[in-house]
């Protein structure tokens, strides 16, 4: 092959997957000392979870009502209407919350993470920063980073709930399923090892999304159009990255 | 300044607030031995014993003629003569249900879960708050009805008859 080519395709890859790594542990090693400013924290957690609220309440009452209509529509078949209270809580929970959630969480709040980052890296703030001998992995990458790790269940958690009232909104008041059944079969199968399936999988996203997210940032081309290409590679690698994860971590549960 | 602060410091607030009730609810009230806070609903109670409840559950619907007029409360188990208490919450439009009916557990559709569904019977008096229905009939068991059917089966297969259908 085409030295050239291994170059891009292998040797580029591998010392970027390395350099996310090394990145990882020197800001995790910053998240520590960070804590001692939770004002900063608190800040991109307004940012990352409060304003998503909207968008992800939205989402979730959108999606729970269509579920509610595909599940009424296939469990008919066979007579059985009442487990629509499984069948969605079980899909909600499980695998379309931490899924959906993370991937908005990827447009909404990455993208933004990526380009202040590095609009901040474009316009030399970072190294402003580290001549004042402030380091900008404590002040700026970590309270951004964790801010999207606790940001993430929680939103990932409001969104099943309204899901399930998006559900209940169609199969029950549109549909005619029974409301107790609906509600007493869910209880019947849903067990906390499922709730803790989705908490898991939604903290496993927000750390990865975040991740991806501030990386490209903060190691993004000091131009406009560097920036902008930062933002798109963030949306694309925490979208790839979310659903080969959701594999994996499935695989690990069942 | 600070009024800006405390505008952005309400709204995390409410939404770690939110987040963590959201967290709350799916960790008690969904799964099975979860801590229940259901309000009880209107209505009366009627209470009925029966040899085996299946799968029923609290929460399953209690129909007469298909049509829903209550929900199962709660299951019990009786230790004295070993037998399944099932006391149900009648709505109370439903009042002049003859204190003779009869009670059984049924299966909605293929795979649907278990309901109790009660036909009436001639009494003139009515079931009141606390009242109990005295006939009922188990749920079905597939498994016993396929190994009764095979039961059967071998012994006459054993006599050197063929079976009956």
């Amino acid at each position: 092959m085409n030295t050239a080519l291994t170059e891009v395709l292998f040797t580029r890859n591998l010392r970027k997957l390395g350099a996310i790594t090394v990145f990882c542990f020197r800001m995790l090693a910053q998240c520590a000392p960070a804590l001692g400013r939770p004002a900063l924290i608190i800040n991109q957690i307004y940012n990352a979870g409060a304003r998503s609220l909207i968008i992800i309440m939205l989402s979730g009452l959108f999606v729970g009502m269509v579920l509610a209509l595909q599940g009424f529509d296939l469990l008919q078949r066979f007579g059985s209407e009442d487990a629509l209270g499984i069948a969605a809580a079980l899909a909600l929970l499980k695998e379309l919350t931490p899924v959906i959630t993370a991937l908005l969480f990827a447009g909404r709040a990455g993208t933004s993470l990526t380009s202040e980052i590095g609009l901040m890296r474009a316009t030399d703030q970072l190294t402003a920063m580290r001549m004042m001998a402030v380091d900008p992995l404590r002040y700026v990458a970590a309270p951004r980073f964790m801010g999207g790790v606790i940001a993430m269940p929680l939103l990932a958690a409001v969104f099943s709930i309204v899901g399930l009232f998006g559900a209940q909104l169609v199969g029950v008041q549109m549909m005619g399923v029974d409301r107790g059944s609906f509600w007493s079969q869910m209880q019947g199968a849903v067990g906390l090892k499922d709730v803790m399936e989705g908490v898991v999988k939604s903290l496993v996203f927000g750390f990865a999304c975040s991740l991806i997210a501030v990386y490209e940032g903060y190691y993004a081309e000091p131009t406009a159009a560097g920036v902008g290409l930062a933002t798109t590679r963030t949306v694309v690698a925490s979208s790839v990255l979310i659903l080969l994860l959701d594999y994996v971590l499935t695989a690990c549960f069942l | 300044m600070r009024e800006n602060n405390r505008a952005l410091e309400i709204g995390t607030g409410l939404f770690v607030l939110l987040g963590f009730a959201a967290l709350l609810f799916l960790t008690t009230q969904l799964p099975t031995n979860g801590i229940k806070l259901a309000v009880a609903p209107k209505g009366y109670t009627v209470k009925a014993s029966f040899d085996n409840v299946g799968d029923l559950k609290g929460g399953s619907p209690v129909t007469m003629a298909g049509v829903r007029i209550g929900v199962v409360q709660g299951i019990g188990f009786d230790p004295k003569n070993y037998k399944a208490v099932v006391s149900m919450r009648l709505e109370p439009q439903f009042n002049q249900i003859p204190d003779d009916s009869f009670a059984s557990i049924q299966t909605q559709g293929l795979l649907g879960g278990k309901y109790v569904g009660i036909s009436p019977g001639g009494s003139d008096t009515y079931l009141k708050d606390g009242g109990r229905i005295e006939q009922t009939q188990s749920a079905l068991v597939l498994e016993n009805l396929i190994n009764k059917f095979f039961a059967s089966y071998a012994n006459k297969s054993d006599k050197g008859e063929e079976p009956k259908k």
